[in-house]
């Protein structure tokens, strides 16, 4: 007899990645979920903005067209899905993929997952003595409350375990952890109960390493990167889940990019804080305990790892506006390239200051000569064959901005020479929609499961 | 012997709010004591100089033959606040495998370590 596996594949690792990759991961071998992620920290306040204009909006759109693509494969062969594509709105969400069904000929059974929505309780709860102080800095919600967007607490594994136990072949989420979307449904098929620290750790971790797509797989990876094969038809992870925790990452057969240890040890320390203590609703994992080792070409084996009891808190992704900014750009070439994008940015700068225009912050940068490493670049010399001026502002005054934007086209006449790159036309002032980490008791957030 | 961090690890960093972090990898197990002795906090804190406003964290992941620094102050804001190119602090970890160490001679050719 062998070995029971559950065979989880990402299929999306923000909203913005490759619109194939949930269809390929269902037609290029088998799997029983996908996991598709398209939450990231300020897409919450994109989705509640969309939702103030129109109420049936405010999930992931591209997520329609992904069930599209896949949707064969849920209803004929029994793949599921589980996506937090929900956003600020899973039941619109849930609305849209039913009409998609009924349009197809199909029947859908879908579980949606609220409850992290705090922004109608927002009032109330700080009323109650919930303040909401941000993370980093301390400082209460009330000082932001007035510009307040969006508030959603991070919620854990169960409400999807719950749907998938109800039979829910699609499972939409609002601002479900990233790394959850992978772990219940192992979690679900396994039966591990709420206090099976290790192997719910395990899932957390297969979920680290599923969240960011091909991110684990051969994407952005710097060891031997000139050698990753194909990464034109790059193959997005999967992970095969052991009853004892254990999994295997790989990648289906025929498929470009690479699943090593260098690969997916890269992704692991992706976005890392204290490795110790990995916090999420379920369960703390501890990043210091896996144990990682080739297991064959592109399959990478994943154990060993120890979990500890949660916390008692859950943390709330909070979006407030905060101000306007913007980015403008000029290119200045040889001879002397980085001295006349000096020249020209001392210049703006002093045009800046005769209209008395102040910004909370305006930032130089010349790219191609210092912008990403700043000082250890060492010196660009006069011989860079060409630098971007790129000079950035912010201010609460959107006026002040936007004056500033008419003042990058001018320079490329009355500034120095042997400049151009402005066909792009004069810098977007764009609002900047700020993100708020915070706490808040798991007592009050109550999530919901209903199947549609 | 001058060696560069380059040839002798690989890394991957992101950003939560306005700090950076960087996990560094040895590309050898055998390598790992040494950059793990290198890398120190204050190494890596003097090599951030000028680029950083905050403090530096270290933690170290024997078991993935990696370092995690957290370096705080880094992103400008850091998210859509930042100003900065590498609002995310996406090549924070290129900029760390910039770092030059000074091995014994012995002890690079013991290691088979490339020279700078």
């Amino acid at each position: 007899m062998t070995e029971r596996i559950v065979r989880v594949a990402s299929g999306q690792g923000f909203w913005g990645d490759s619109l194939d990759a949930p269809r390929q991961q269902v037609e290029n071998g088998p799997i029983d979920y996908l996991m598709l992620d398209y939450l990231a920290e300020v897409t919450m306040s994109i989705l509640q903005k969309q939702k103030e204009r129109d109420p049936s909006m405010g999930y992931a759109r591209d997520f329609v067209g992904a069930m599209d693509s896949v949707m064969d494969a849920v209803t004929e062969r029994g793949v599921r899905v589980i996506a937090n594509a929900g956003g600020v709105n899973p039941p619109a969400c849930a609305i849209a993929i039913q009409g998609l069904a009924k349009q197809r000929g199909k029947s859908l059974r879908i579980g949606v997952v609220t409850g992290d929505d705090l922004l109608p309780r927002l009032n109330e709860l700080l009323e109650q003595g919930h303040a909401l102080a941000h993370m980093e800095t301390g400082e209460p919600l009330e000082t932001v409350r007035d510009r307040v967007l969006s508030a959603n607490a991070y919620i854990g594994s169960k409400p999807i375990v719950e749907a998938l136990s109800r039979k829910a072949q699609v499972v939409i989420t609002g601002r479900s952890t990233d790394t959850a979307l992978t772990m219940a449904p192992i979690r679900f098929e396994y039966g591990w109960t709420d206090t099976d620290y290790d192997r719910l750790a395990a899932g957390i971790v297969a979920g680290h390493i599923l969240e960011c797509g091909a991110q684990s797989s051969g994407g952005n990876c710097q060891y031997d990167w000139r050698n990753i094969p194909d990464l034109a038809n790059v193959g997005y992870p999967i992970a095969d889940a052991y009853e004892d925790g254990s999994f295997v990452v790989t990648k289906h057969p025929n498929t470009g990019g690479r699943v090593s240890v260098q690969t997916v040890s890269e992704q692991l320390v992706y976005e890392m804080g204290d490795p110790h203590g990995y916090i999420t609703p379920d369960v703390i994992a501890d990043f210091s305990t896996i144990h990682i080792e080739d297991a064959g070409p592109d399959r990478v084996r994943v154990f060993g790892i120890k979990g500890y009891a949660p916390t008692d808190k859950l943390k709330v992704s909070i979006a407030y506006r905060s101000g306007y900014k913007a980015v403008g750009t000029l290119v200045y070439s040889w001879p002397d390239a980085l001295e006349k994008a000096q020249l020209a940015d001392r210049i703006l700068r002093e045009r800046l200051e005769r209209l008395g225009l102040h910004f909370d912050e305006i930032l130089t940068e010349f790219v191609g000569a210092s912008a990403t490493h700043g000082p250890l670049a060492g010196d660009a010399g006069r011989n860079a064959p060409e630098v971007q001026l790129r000079v950035g502002v912010r201010s609460d005054d959107r006026a002040t901005v936007e004056r500033f934007t008419r003042e990058i086209a001018p320079l490329v006449l009355n500034g120095p020479p042997g400049v151009t790159g402005f066909a792009g036309g004069r810098p977007k002032v764009e609002e900047i929609v700020a993100y708020w980490p915070a706490l808040i008791d798991k007592t009050v957030v109550q999530t919901h499961v209903e199947i549609v | 012997m001058k060696v560069r961090l380059l040839d002798i690890a690989h890394a991957r960093s992101g950003d939560k709010g306005d700090t950076a972090n960087v996990g560094v990898i040895a590309n050898r197990p055998e390598w790992f004591p040494l950059i793990s002795r290198e890398l120190t906090q204050a190494r890596v804190t003097q090599h951030f100089a000028g680029m950083i406003n905050g403090e530096v964290d270290r933690f170290e992941l024997p078991n993935l033959n990696a370092l995690n620094f957290l370096l705080h102050g880094a992103l400008g804001g850091g998210g859509t606040l930042s100003l900065k190119t590498d609002a995310q602090g996406k090549v924070y970890s290129t900029a760390l495998l910039r770092m030059v160490l000074d091995v014994p001679d012995a002890e690079a050719r013991a290691l088979g370590l490339p020279s700078a």
